[in-house]
């Protein structure tokens, strides 16, 4: 296929680099610095997507990055990329895209039968149509709308790109390297300033590239690359190029999505910026204007028609008429003309337009209707022609007896609206300027400066003389004087008259009337009456009217048509243009891709695995591991073809009835020494600690300073004045936290000092009646250590600490070795206990054996919302002196009687294990309809095999007062009688370790 | 993002603080001398102004010292800080 719109020569395009790519099955020609927009448009392929809601044949709009239109599915399978969009893919050899809201075809789309029902499917439709049965949402409703809605496809597999995330930090950050902040630029990098410059474009040059402007008596582009010579040869300044920068931040931290362009080992890098000063030179957006039938292929913004003339070689027609409020489309005729093609009118909605560029358009011809606007169109896959009507400011409708003309391209402007995204995202204010027709910026604050057409700036002179001012503004903010004097190089260009509004250009009847759409909003099909209808429906705030009509969501965030709508708004309420406000303008100013924000966290790389030093031990004795907090941990020892319940069952019942040994090297663990550590220990801990010896050890909760359990854990006097804290294996790092929060800002005059000592020490727990004989086994004499003792002992040559604890209702010890010791004791301890039959068992088996004692598990049992009296644990409650949260366990709240208080379940069905989490009701309750009082929740629920029989732990209201009650558990659909029972499953005496 | 300057370290972005909500609030010497009400006025209730407001932060990736910030809740500017157990200082307290 040849590219029949493209120019003979002109352009920025590289001829000798013809290019072939892919779009819907077919195969097309190219040339290198072509974007895919530009070169659909040279092989005459205008019609690229379908719309969102009524599937309408829909084409390239701009030439930029508020493109609503032409969003395409980039690549295929794992690396696909959908919704991007045309106008911002650069050209490269082999491209595969494709439409991606058609079906079957884009030329056959036969959801283009919901134009038939578009009455029923104005804003809020959905509030209206769908409220009525849920179950029809479900089954009916829902997979029609996804089906039928949103745009591109998932990729297929996980995302074979990289990615990168830097950070960096410069003195002045200039956002757009059009001719404002180029000029900036070059200020600020002149005078020896850390300068980073960035623009969205494979090039440098902004509106410079595609507009025909003479800077210093040259064509603009030479001073262009002057700029950008000087700038690359700067060594602090650094500039990039196809890079956006999509958020602004608090104190001027910026973030940046650079694409690394067509054929780079990384795909897209996202940067942090901090700056010390940012120039915003942003520029502006054109908008369209709204009128009948104004979504055809082939109408689009004249400002873009001028970039594909100029930057692409490209006429997007042959016969053109041109519609506008303003000036700079004269430009595009005048351009058109230029490039060959033919201009049929200008359509003017100003009743007498005047100035140089006016002139200039009357001298070559070209007819212009003033006081004229576009009232129909003609033509559906593609505009074949346009009908005028004579309208004056403030008429309601225009006449019918304009004249039609044939055309196949329509340009429209409806002026220029300032990128004041980034301003506005760091709180910059807005004011409307009737002069401008635009939102502009107020004041900026001292740590930015604002250049160019962001304020509200026309003519390429001014923007470099405002980019000039930017610039020695920059510089005495950060400190710097400027070197010599830099003043702004003269232009040549035509300037304009003043620009009249049109927010809406009113057609023969009413909006609404007729089967003509006035389009607001493309991206989200939002029509003129849909804002009308919000309005009259009671969403008039421009906020609520965003959400009633999806005016301005999507990829493209309203960059074009959000001020229209405000307009159109606006003459509904009879309010001024602007007074309302905008919708608010958030970050990102850009879709931004996850792979960017994830950068090299992929992965094994998203999060640091900790493995204890027995790992390699576990893994080849086939352990299954299980995830606590970024530790690995055994969860349970599979031999040969058992269940998982099956290996729970042997290794409980060897700690029961042997001895079995545990891997709890992950414990956390923290060593306090100084001489005030007794003092601070009774104050964090709830129970006494004063009376703790040297060689002993101690239980203890941690509250909250409200009064609910935080950590619980053993203390050990190692020595006078040190101590070694173990906490919750997930909690070490938060307990370690607050104890150095308390004793640096509540009581700085402890003499208390804590240092984490987790990864220092392997730890094995023994558990079992024969664990003590193993014990004597690997040093004869260590068996015989109290309950609750601490000593230091020499497993052969290993020296070690012992501790008379474990954490399962049997007789049981831990052995603490440093580290690099670690499987050195494991494999110690299991040969001396293999006369004993000692099994390892997993952290599956320690909440079988915790749980048939009745002990708790903090952040199973607890919540945050559980104080130690609600766990039964009063005898852990000192009286005789202050602890964190004491206070607030006398709380008329925590005081209460019928608070959920910690009871043991059994089921009558002893086979029946609940599942955690199960709600429990009175027996009452149990077949009621719901909403039923929920009187408690399962917190551990097993099977235990030394009992032979399930076992529950729960948190009941009033549950202590209750125990022999029978209540109901009810889960999935099924109602199971339970029986309050104490939170021991053991007989009294046994297990009598844990403090 | 903001960029907090430790008063130990120098400025350092956000992420390696950790936010401790109000400074100045004292845990009180003797809470059981506190009716019900005083305790929850100490436990639960926090100030939430529109301009400047003085709050603890924790250089936890950093050298995990506790200090004070003066941040304005409206622009989130940093006005001053200040070391844990020094007075805040005097600003000129507006939302800007």
């Amino acid at each position: 296929m040849t590219q029949r719109h493209r120019l003979v020569q002109g352009g920025l395009i590289d001829r000798t680099r013809p290019l072939k790519f892919r779009f819907n099955d077919r195969t097309y020609a190219g040339y290198a610095g072509d974007t895919l927009a530009s070169a659909l448009l040279a092989n005459g392929v205008q019609l690229v997507a379908r719309s969102l809601k009524y599937h309408r044949p829909r084409g390239i709009v701009s030439a930029g990055v508020e493109e609503p239109n032409a969003l395409v599915q980039l690549g295929e399978g794992a690396s696909a990329v959908p919704n991007l969009r045309a106008t911002e893919i650069e050209l490269f050899d082999g491209l595969v895209a494709r439409s991606v809201n058609a079906w079957p075809s884009l030329e056959h789309d036969w959801l283009a039968l919901n134009g038939l029902f578009a009455k029923l499917m104005v804003a809020g439709f959905y509030y209206k149509t769908f409220k009525h049965s849920q179950g029809l949402w479900q089954r009916v409703y829902e997979p029609l709308i996804r089906k039928a809605a949103g745009f591109g496809r998932a990729p297929s597999g996980p995302d074979p790109d990289r990615y990168e995330r830097l950070n960096a930090h410069c003195d002045v950050l200039i956002v757009g390297g059009g001719p404002a902040g180029l000029m900036a630029a070059r200020i600020a990098a002149r005078a020896g300033a850390r300068v980073m410059l960035v623009d969205d474009k494979p090039t440098l040059g902004g509106a410079l590239l595609s507009e025909q402007r003479a800077i210093d008596r040259q064509p603009a582009l030479n001073w262009v690359a002057s700029v950008a010579a000087e700038l690359a040869a700067s060594p602090e300044t650094r500039v990039l190029t196809r890079t956006t920068a999509f958020g602004h931040y608090d104190q001027n931290d910026v973030g940046l999505i650079e694409r690394c362009g067509p054929g780079a080992s990384v795909r897209e890098r996202l940067w942090h910026v901090r700056a010390r000063h940012i120039v915003l030179a942003t520029g502006a957006f054109e908008r369209p204007l709204v009128f009948a039938d104004n979504d055809r292929p082939g109408i689009m913004l004249a400002g873009a028609v001028r970039v594909y003339i100029n930057r692409f070689g490209v006429v997007p027609g042959r016969r053109a008429v041109v519609f506008t409020n303003n000036d700079s489309a004269y430009e595009t005729a005048l351009a058109l003309m230029a490039a060959g093609a033919e201009v049929a009118a200008i359509v003017d909605s100003r009743d007498a337009p005047s100035g140089a560029l006016v002139d200039a358009a009357r001298a070559k011809g070209i007819q212009l209707h003033a006081g004229h606007v576009v009232v129909g169109v003609r033509g559906r896959s593609h505009v074949r022609g346009v009908r005028l009507g004579r309208w004056n400011q403030g008429q309601a409708l225009a006449s019918s007896d304009g004249p039609g003309l044939p055309c196949d391209l329509l340009a429209v402007s409806g002026g220029w609206s300032p990128a004041v995204h980034l301003f506005a995202q760091s709180q910059g204010k807005l004011r409307y300027d009737e002069a401008a027709c635009a939102f502009l910026p107020e004041q900026a604050d001292a740590f930015q400066s604002l250049a160019g057409a962001i304020n509200g700036l026309v003519t390429t002179a001014s923007c470099l003389e405002d980019g000039t001012r930017a610039g020695h503004e920059a510089l005495c903010a950060i400190g710097l004087s400027p070197t010599g004097t830099i003043a702004a190089p003269s232009v040549e260009e035509l300037t304009g008259g003043a620009i009249e509004p049109l927010w809406l250009a009113p057609s023969t009847r009413p909006v609404g009337h007729g089967r003509a759409k006035h389009f607001v909003d493309l991206q989200n099909d939002t029509t003129a009456a849909d804002i009308l209808l919000a309005e009259r429906e009671g969403f008039g705030a421009v906020e609520h009217m965003k959400r009633y009509t999806l005016t301005g969501f999507g990829t493209d965030q309203g960059k074009t048509g959000n001020i229209n709508a405000l307009g159109i708004l606006a003459a509904k309420r009879r309010e001024a243009m602007g007074g309302a406000g905008t919708t608010t303008f958030r970050a990102p100013y850009v879709p931004v891709s996850f792979g960017a924000i994830a950068g090299r966290d992929v992965g094994t790389q998203m999060d640091p695995v900790r493995l204890t030093p027995m790992h390699a031990w576990h893994e080849a004795h086939g352990a299954e591991f299980e995830n606590v907090g970024q530790w690995k941990r055994p969860w349970f020892y599979r031999r040969g073809q058992e269940t998982m319940q099956q290996a729970v069952d042997r290794e409980c019942l060897a700690a029961r009835r042997a001895v079995g040994v545990l891997d709890a090297s992950t414990l956390g663990k923290i060593e306090l020494s100084g001489a005030d550590v007794p003092e601070f220990l009774n104050r964090i801990y709830t129970n006494g600690w004063k009376t703790l010896a040297v060689g002993q050890m101690r239980y203890g909760l941690m509250c909250r300073e409200d009064g609910m359990v935080f950590d619980d854990g053993t203390t050990a006097r190692l020595a006078p004045e040190r101590y070694l804290m173990t906490t919750t294996t997930g909690n070490a790092a938060v307990v370690l936290d607050w104890l150095e929060e308390y004793l640096q800002t509540e009581w700085p005059d402890l003499k208390v000092y804590c240092t984490s000592v987790t990864e220092q020490w392997a730890v094995a727990a023994l558990a079992g009646p024969k664990a003590g004989a193993v014990l004597d086994a690997l040093s004869p004499g260590l068996g015989a250590i109290a309950p609750l003792g601490v000593c230091e002992a020499a497993i052969g040559s290993i020296p070690a600490r012992l501790f008379g604890v474990s954490f399962s209702g049997a007789p049981g010890f831990e052995i603490h070795v440093a580290r690099d010791h670690g499987l050195a004791l494991w494999e110690a301890v299991m040969s001396a206990g293999a006369p004993y039959g000692i099994k390892p068992y997993g952290t599956e088996a320690m909440h079988v054996l915790r749980a048939e004692k009745g002990y708790i598990i903090v952040g199973q049992e607890t919540d945050g919302s559980v104080t130690p009296i609600d766990l039964g644990l009063d005898r852990l409650v000192s009286k005789q002196k202050d602890f964190i949260g004491r206070r607030s366990l006398s709380r008329p709240d925590t005081a209460r009687t019928d608070r959920k208080q910690l009871v043991g379940l059994i089921t009558n069905d002893s086979k029946i294990v609940l599942p955690e989490g199960a709600q429990l009701v009175a027996q009452g309750d149990a077949r009621a309809a719901p909403p039923v009082p929920m009187i408690g929740h399962v917190t551990s629920s097993y099977w235990s095999a030394a009992l032979g029989r399930s076992i529950a732990l729960a948190l009941v209201k009033g549950g202590r007062a209750r125990l022999g009650e029978t209540i109901v558990a009810r889960f999935d659909g099924r109602t199971v009688p339970v029986q309050i029972v104490k939170s021991s499953f053991l007989d009294e005496g046994q297990g009598n370790a844990h403090g | 993002m903001l960029l907090i300057d430790c008063p130990y370290c120098g400025p350092r972005d956000e992420i390696e603080f950790r936010y401790g909500g109000e400074a100045h609030i004292a845990r009180p010497l003797a809470p059981d001398t506190l009716d019900d009400h005083a305790w929850s006025e100490f436990l639960f209730m926090r100030d939430n102004p529109k301009g400047v407001t003085a709050e603890r932060w924790v250089h936890v990736h950093g050298c995990r010292r506790w200090f004070n910030v003066l941040r304005c809740t409206v622009s989130h500017r940093i006005m001053a800080v200040y070391r844990a157990g020094e007075s805040r200082p005097a600003i000129e307290d507006r939302a800007p």
